[in-house]
């Protein structure tokens, strides 16, 4: 698992902040290689669901993006301004900043065919959605 | 659950909020159900938001209870940019740390659900803005938002309830406003999770005016008003009028205010109108009603009292113009702060708004006279009877508040029937009545004033004509000559023939008695003749009688001498 602390997170971001989009995706595309996904998931507190979804987007991300993401687990009781900034309202919600367009994925993440809908990798309509 | 000074309690066990809001806190008896949630309801642009927002502002402003706000609908900038004109400075609130704002982003194409979740985020992020300002009160704008971006209505139900409660626990006295739904008060119902206190806003348009009105629908544990009060927003923000027609308790005067026209006031008993009654000027165009008004302003003025001066036809400065013409410095009052004119046209608002404009008006400058100059023109904004409601309404409100009103009415005709009437149906309410009324004669027409009612007092059934001039309102009597009533010139004119009639009478008069004198004259000297004739005839009659007496005495002496001289024989 490559996942940094909430305040390397917010180092990092903040300093990207200040550029614009596409030297925002350059930047972070260099960082992270190629094909790079960076993933955060905001939870609250160690609960059942918590845990469940850290268990199935760990698997997804071994199963479908090996080599190319950066996960970050953060929980949002300990760092409640996060929430605000990063504008969470439900937990779980796993963050697809990059590559763009951003995503929100809610929910415990045991749906897997949603999950890669969401992280876009798998066709909308394709999925188990309807 | 906490009570702070400002909360009132009207009904045992249940606390109340203060929402600060106008009125509000009338109908509600108190204000809120402290550390409840309230669901705010209503259509678009029915004010929801404002309502929410002025809770907060003036809970942190003006009772000390900081809040926190949630938007789901508009961003922080949005929000502080709107409440701007209404005079809320919220960057300040904010940098106080007295007011945390929030606007939770939510975009349903960004979202994917992928199973089981809770809205943990919405409450760590209210949670800590909560305990950031020590809140007491908390807004949630727009949560129905959360319906249109996230799919799983069965987690949105739980968790909401769930934010209601907590909500609870917390202690917060929160507002939560919903978007009016078909045939429910919520699109969402969210009347089911929040039905503690229920309050629905609507905005109407009738004749092209737009109305706000404002209902509870629903307060568990307490009283409160049952009925549809006007609101208004305004430059101040929200305000509802807690006035209705329901007591007839309110006190009463025996108080006089004069009427500022020294024989008007003799006509009314001697000293002009009760304090705080009402009185309507009733009568046809250009009859007077509005000098009379200004006569009565400029009477409390000088007495030292406050006037307010609603015009629905003149502007101030007209009315100035005008009034100063016939002897009124109105100016002067207006400079001294005394006189307050304002001047409307009824069309721009609908009848709540007026009546909610003037309750403001009232309660901020605490007038003891007010006058509504006329009331005809509301007639434009709505149909009679609703016109009726609101002017009762303003009636009974100025009377409970001691105020004296002044209405003018124009008369729909001069018939007879007609004058003694008004569209308004309101000449019952009030308590005096004076009929001002235009005759024609003589090429002129006149004005007449009658008094037609003032309960209460002993007052004149005369009719009295009234005149104008740069001094000042008159009244003179008028005349009255061979059962006719005269006014204006032919009031002289009729004097003048009255006065050439007299003289000729008087001049036939001094014939009359003159003739007589000769005739008693001559008679005189006849009796004087006649007499002189007596006086002779009887002097000849003593004369011829002594003659006798002596021809019978000198007979009966020469009778003795013959037989003397018989017997000598």
């Amino acid at each position: 698992m490559t996942a940094r602390t909430p305040r390397d997170e917010t180092d990092s971001s903040g300093s990207v902040q200040r550029n614009d989009d596409r030297s925002n995706f350059e930047a972070a595309a260099q960082a992270c290689g190629s094909a790079g996904y960076i993933l955060r998931l905001y939870i609250a507190s160690l609960t059942p669901r918590s845990m469940v979804a850290i268990r199935s987007v760990k698997e997804i991300c071994e199963k479908h993006l090996q080599g190319r993401y950066e996960l970050e687990i953060i929980d949002i009781y300990e760092h409640p301004t996060l929430a605000k900034g990063e504008q969470i309202v439900a937990a779980p919600t796993l963050i697809k900043e990059l590559p763009l367009p951003l995503r929100r994925l809610i929910g415990d993440m045991a749906d897997e065919q949603r999950v890669l809908v969401g992280l876009d990798l798998r066709a909308r309509g394709t999925g188990s959605r309807g | 659950m906490q009570t702070g000074p400002q909360a009132v309690s009207h009904s045992p066990g249940l606390a109340k909020c203060r929402t600060g809001i106008c009125g509000l806190d009338e109908i509600t008896e108190g204000g809120l159900p402290q550390g409840r949630p309230t669901l705010v309801c209503g259509a678009a642009g029915s004010g929801k938001t404002l309502l929410a927002m002025e809770f907060i502002v003036r809970g942190a402003r003006d009772l000390d209870e900081p809040g926190v706000f949630i938007a789901f609908e508009e961003t922080e900038g949005e929000l502080i940019a709107n409440v701007r004109s209404l005079g809320f400075d919220l960057d300040d609130l904010i940098a106080q740390n007295r007011v945390a704002l929030d606007y939770v982003y939510i975009e349903r194409s960004e979202i994917e659900e992928t199973g089981d979740y809770g809205l943990d985020g919405l409450f760590i992020r209210l949670g800590c803005m909560i305990e950031q300002v020590g809140a007491r009160r908390v807004a949630l704008d727009g949560v129905e938002a959360l319906f249109t971006a996230l799919s799983s209505e069965g987690i949105l139900r739980a968790e909401l309830r769930r934010l209601f409660r907590w909500l609870k626990e917390q202690g917060v006295t929160a507002v939560i406003t919903g978007e009016q739904g078909q045939g429910t008060l919520t699109r969402h119902n969210l009347e089911e999770y929040v039905s503690d206190c229920v309050i629905f806003l609507d905005h109407r348009v009738n004749n092209q005016v737009a109305t706000r009105r404002l209902r509870i629908v629903k307060y568990r544990g307490s009283r409160h008003g049952t009925n549809e009060y006007p609101a208004l927003i305004d430059e101040c923000g929200l305000s509802v009028l807690p006035i209705s027609s329901v007591s007839l308790d309110h006190r009463v005067s025996r108080e006089r205010v004069s009427t500022g026209i020294q024989r008007l006031d003799a006509m009314l008993g001697g000293q002009g109108y009760f304090k705080g009654s009402s009185v309507l000027v009733s009568g046809t165009a250009g009859a007077g009603k509005s000098s009379l008004a200004a006569a009565f302003a400029d009477s409390v003025c000088r007495h030292g009292g406050r006037c307010l001066y609603w015009s629905s036809e003149e502007s101030s400065a007209q009315i100035l113009r005008n009034m100063s013409s016939i002897g009124f410095d109105l100016g002067r009052h207006i400079q001294s702060g005394l006189l307050h004119c304002f001047a409307i046209r009824p069309t721009l608002y609908g009848l709540e708004n007026h009546l909610v404009r003037l309750h403001k008006l009232v309660v901020e400058q605490r007038p003891e006279a007010v006058i509504l100059d006329p009331i005809t023109n509301f007639a434009a904004v709505g149909d009679a009877a609703e016109v009726k409601i609101m002017l009762t309404r303003v009636i009974d409100f100025l009377k409970k508040e001691g105020i004296t009103a002044l209405f003018t009415s124009l008369a729909p005709g001069t018939g007879h029937g007609q004058l003694e009437h008004t569209d308004e149906g309101i000449s019952t309410l009030t308590d005096t009545w004076l009929l001002l009324q235009m005759v024609q004669s003589a090429g002129e027409r006149n004005r007449l004033l009658y008094v037609l009612k003032s309960r209460g007092m002993a007052h004149s059934n005369q009719v009295r004509e009234l005149l104008f001039s740069e001094r000042g309102i008159d009244l003179a009597d008028v005349y009255t000559g061979a059962g006719q009533v005269y006014a204006g010139s032919d009031r002289l004119a009729q004097q003048a023939r009255d006065q050439t009639a007299a003289l000729a009478q008087r001049q036939a008069a001094e014939r009359r008695r003159r003739t007589l004198q000769q005739k008693r004259s001559g008679l005189l000297a006849r009796i004087h003749a006649l007499q002189a004739q007596l006086d002779g005839i009887e002097e000849d009659a003593a004369l011829a009688e002594a003659q006798e007496l002596q021809r019978l005495a000198a007979a009966a002496c020469a009778e003795a001498e013959l037989a003397h001289a018989r017997y000598a024989d």
